[in-house]
């Protein structure tokens, strides 16, 4: 059997067993990978610069009517940065800043969504990029858009968390340690694909 | 003797020394693997690119409301026409270098932040294959603005050594007259 098949029949049979069992979580989402978008946005001598990620995944379940039994995990392919030309994207993969090589993934997985009302929410959760993890929380605005939703936020991380930009790169003078981050995720739920 | 304003000498001198400088760094800096040195060199080129043209603006503002002293009288009509030439040129190439380097910045979609303090606004977005024309056009300007620079020093040296007539020293009065 062909593997995305496989993945297709495990999905349609957990959606099944999902369905058929008592609502422990909230619905799960289909994820539109084509309008989400991951960006990150450096300061380099004082000028901003954005980059993005052009291959993630996203698994979303979630539930305006019980924002705590949400859940969100993020799978992000370090590969497939952009950072704004072919001279910085080489530069950010090598070890001195990402080490795609030997950490080829960054994740988050939610542990906590937080309802701040309206349809503002807070969600908390270990980031692990370069096989480092720290615990972070991102404001979350959850609003239609269409038939689809949009889950948008941004947060900030330091770099030197995470090792990123070792060596002379260490050094806030040139790349500032704050990076942000922004995410705009668009899914529907999973039933109306 | 006529000689140029003090101002009018001080603006030659200042951007000239700046200019002479920015080309270097421009030269080494370019082929340096990339690194924390090469970002702080490629903003210090920004920066002083970006003061040159302002210095320039102002150049030309004194230059249009302060009449340059005349050209020694002995000179033909072809060698005034170059002169003349060589300088409308020299002042193009002294603002559209910077320019097409700010252009080709934010085609690579660095913004310019004067001094680090003082965003100069995109006025095109980002887009690499149009900056790699614009680093051809920035490059040229500069080696002809090289070339140009080259025979308006010959020039000079001319005027002073074999026509002994005044050009070198109205712009230059610390040079000894030549006799």
């Amino acid at each position: 059997m062909k593997p995305e098949l496989a993945a297709a029949m495990r999905k349609t049979l957990a959606l099944l067993a999902l369905s058929l069992a008592p609502a422990v979580h909230a619905a799960p989402l289909a994820v539109d990978a084509t309008k989400s978008e991951l960006v990150f946005i450096s300061k380099q001598m004082g000028v901003p610069v954005d980059g993005r990620f052009r291959k993630f995944t996203v698994k979303l379940d979630f539930d305006a009517k019980k924002p705590e039994t949400s859940k969100a995990n993020l799978e992000i392919d370090i590969a497939s940065i952009d950072a704004g030309g072919p001279d910085a994207d080489g530069e950010v993969v090598r070890k001195p800043w990402l080490n795609a090589a030997q950490f080829p993934k960054a994740t988050f997985t939610s542990t906590a969504v937080k309802s701040l009302g309206g349809n503002r929410y807070e969600v908390t959760g270990p980031l692990t990029i370069k096989g480092k993890t720290k615990v972070v929380t991102a404001p979350l605005t959850v609003k239609p858009q269409g038939a689809q939703q949009l889950f948008e936020g941004a947060f900030q991380i330091n770099r030197s968390d995470f090792g990123i930009g070792d060596g002379p790169w260490n050094d806030p003078e040139t790349v500032a340690f704050e990076v942000q981050i922004r995410f705009r995720i668009v899914a529907q739920p999973a039933a109306a694909k | 003797m006529q000689r140029y304003t003090s101002v009018a000498i001080l603006f030659h001198w200042l951007i000239a020394a700046v200019i002479f400088g920015n080309f270097a760094l421009g030269v080494y800096m370019h082929e340096l693997p990339i690194s924390p040195t090469k970002l702080r060199l490629y903003s210090y080129h920004k920066w002083a690119g970006v003061t040159i043209f302002l210095l320039v603006v102002l150049r030309l503002l004194w230059r249009f409301t302060h009449r340059p002293p005349e050209l020694p009288a002995r000179m033909a009509g072809w060698e005034r026409a170059t002169a003349t030439l060589a300088h409308v040129v020299l002042y193009s190439l002294t603002l559209l270098v910077p320019l097409t380097g700010w252009l080709f910045s934010s085609a690579k979609g660095f913004q310019t932040v004067w001094f680090g303090v003082l965003p100069i606004p995109d006025l095109i977005a980002r887009d690499l294959v149009l900056a790699d024309v614009l680093k051809e056009w920035h490059e040229s300007l500069n080696f002809l603005m090289l070339a140009v620079v080259v025979l308006h020093v010959i020039a000079a040296l001319k005027h002073h050594f074999h026509d002994r007539d005044d050009v070198l020293v109205r712009m230059a009065p610390w040079v000894r007259r030549p006799r």
